[in-house]
């Protein structure tokens, strides 16, 4: 398996390289893949002098202010939604969990409902949108982190329930604040903020996500084998030394915060968190060592392309990536309901 | 190793399941624990592998109170087989059984040549070789349970707790299963429903009841056909088997039972 997995995962690192350089290439102004490389490469230290500069100044600030980072996003948010969808269904043990059970998306809507609609936060500029809906998110997961907490443990079931309950409580807030407002727009401005888009990617709103991913990527892997365990259930993991309550707690806080972080800088995109760990799982099997890992790079090649559909389908106006992911997500979803042999879990 | 339960009480809303139950399980003594159903066994064991936590009363793990330890210490001296055989989604029978390996792992640890073969003899032992690469949601409910306890031998503890390990397997492994835990040399305790291999294997049989401790001893001592009416309410015929000199039960019709008793 470690050659196979190491194989697969070079071709899949090579198909997101690929992906990411294309997507670079289509929209309004279409480039080579030459251009997109030359001046990537003209931005890097040592061997940017060995560049020749031969494009215009226009085509630079297309691919390197606007393009770039918006792909790079793409790819940051698919892997981090695609992680922590899987760390989450390990945690409550249920393969219909996503990253939003715990009523973080919910939490962020109140958040940029309150910026765009109200104008709260607007002394934080043209970060009060993410601001707001970091900290909307975070006030939904202290709730419910809160609700869920019986005699200093945390339940599963509650943390579902409560999940829930603040994800209702929540959202009537948003659908109130949208319903008193008399401004034009406002509604669809929220709405696309909803469904999700990465448009507002620049170089310096994508470096504190990709840190946060990197950061929770990497200790997610290495908890792989706890997150087996808990996969079995609490008796499998307590007998063989997991300290259940206290991994709980830390995956908790681990989803939270990548999810928090990526909801702020790109909206709810539905389907990415749910979808990607059930095909990883139907390639390599449950093993949490080589379900991260994939999970992530499959995630990020996902919205990479959901993201560059996204733009090119109604050119000029864009589309929200929430309706494509859940286009194209939805049916492969169907697929794999009829098929016989994949396990959902437990009673299936 | 030694494992000892004192004085456990336990309940479940306001139903006591155990009143201050003591057990000790010596270093390499083979102890089983039988009764009826809803006794006790399986709560008890869950005490003892810190699954519950006794109302009153210690667990200790070598004269050490369990929930004094972390759960990794423990889990390198205790290893478990439940009744559940839980798996919801899916591994192979291999990583499942590498799984035993985890307590023996730092964070940054990967698997070494010696875990490879740790793995590899606890699949030997238990006769699943073959299935190594199947998946585990595909196998019967006799081969789960064998891959249950390479996982605990995987895990290379000094003492296990075994929770009705010969159900579902049939009785060439059922015997199979009992021999290879008795050839470990382990600390072990055991709730059995199988009184006959209970008698055979046990050195020690404790017999619960509603809760409570009723009598402890050696099969030879414990298995009476008083007592077999009173607890289990059955009549049998218990005679000492001419090959393992241990106590043979057959159980008997009512019809005979004026016979039993007379022995």
């Amino acid at each position: 398996m470690n050659k196979k997995f190491m194989l697969f995962s070079s071709v899949l690192l090579l198909v997101l390289i690929v992906s990411m350089t294309f997507a670079v290439m289509v929209g309004s102004v279409s480039v080579t893949p030459l251009y997109v490389w030359k001046v990537i490469l003209s931005k890097l230290p040592f061997i940017q002098h060995m560049i020749e500069q031969d494009w215009s100044r226009s085509q630079e600030i297309i691919i390197w202010q606007i393009r770039v980072p918006r792909v790079i996003l793409a790819a940051i948010v698919g892997a981090g939604l695609a992680i922590a969808g899987a760390a989450i269904q390990a945690l409550v043990r249920n393969s219909i969990a996503d990253p939003y059970i715990l009523g973080i998306s919910s939490g962020a809507t109140v958040g940029a409902t309150s910026v765009i609609i109200l104008g709260a936060f607007s002394f934080l500029g043209i970060y009060a949108l993410s601001v707001s809906a970091f900290l909307g998110s975070l006030i939904a997961i202290g709730l419910v982190f809160f609700l869920s907490r019986v005699g200093g443990r945390i339940s599963i079931f509650r943390l579902l329930l409560a999940g829930m309950a603040v994800s209702f409580i929540l959202t009537a807030v948003s659908n109130f604040i949208l319903m008193m407002s008399k401004q034009e727009g406002a509604l669809k401005a929220v709405m696309f903020w909803m469904l999700g888009s990465l448009a507002g990617a620049k170089w310096n709103n994508i470096v504190i996500p990709a840190f946060i991913f990197f950061v929770v990527f990497g200790l997610l892997w290495l908890f792989y084998r706890n997150l087996n365990l808990l996969l079995l259930g609490e008796e499998a993991a307590v007998t063989l030394g997991v300290n259940l309550q206290q991994f709980r707690i830390q995956l908790i806080l681990l989803v939270s915060l990548l999810t928090g972080v990526l909801v702020a800088v790109s909206g709810s995109i539905g389907f990415v968190g749910l979808i990607i760990p059930h095909i990883v799982r139907l390639i390599v099997g449950s093993n949490y060592k080589y379900v991260i890992p994939i999970s992530a790079l499959l995630g990020g090649i996902f919205l990479v392309w959901a993201d560059a559909l996204a733009r090119i389908i109604i050119a000029p106006q864009e589309m929200p990536i929430g309706i494509i992911t859940a286009f194209c997500g939805g049916p492969f979803f169907i697929w794999l309901l009829r098929r016989n042999n994949y396990s959902f879990g437990e009673g299936d | 190793m030694t494992l000892e339960a004192k004085q456990v009480s336990f309940s479940i809303y306001d139903q006591r399941i155990l009143h201050e139950v003591s057990v000790q399980i010596k270093e390499k003594q083979f102890v089983g624990l039988i009764g009826p159903n809803g006794s006790g066994k399986s709560t008890l064991l869950k005490n003892m592998y810190r699954l519950l936590k006794p109302e009153s009363g210690t667990v200790l793990l070598n004269e050490q109170n369990i929930l004094k330890q972390s759960s990794k210490a423990i889990a390198k001296n205790l290893a478990v087989v439940s009744q559940e055989t839980p798996v919801l989604f899916d591994f192979t029978v291999h990583d499942l059984v590498s799984m035993g390996r985890t307590p023996h792992k730092k964070l940054l640890e990967l698997d070494q040549e010696q875990d490879f073969q740790i793995v590899k003899d606890a699949l030997k032992q238990t006769g699943i070789s073959h299935l190594a690469k199947r998946s585990f949601s595909s196998l019967s409910g006799g081969e789960k349970k064998r891959v249950m306890v390479a996982r605990a031998l995987a895990q290379q503890a000094q003492v296990l707790i075994l929770d009705e390990p010969t159900n579902h397997l049939d009785i060439q492994h059922q015997l199979q299963l009992m021999d290879l835990i008795q050839t470990l040399h382990l600390t072990v305790v055991a709730a059995l429903h199988d009184l006959n291999i209970a008698a055979m294997y046990c050195d020690q049989i404790y017999v619960l009841q509603h809760g409570r401790i009723v009598c402890h001893g050696t099969p030879q001592e414990v298995l009476t056909p008083s007592l077999l009416q009173e607890v289990f309410g059955v009549f049998a015929d218990i005679q000492t088997h001419t090959l393992t000199g241990k106590p043979y039960l057959t159980y008997v019709p009512e019809q005979f039972a004026k016979k039993v008793c007379q022995v």
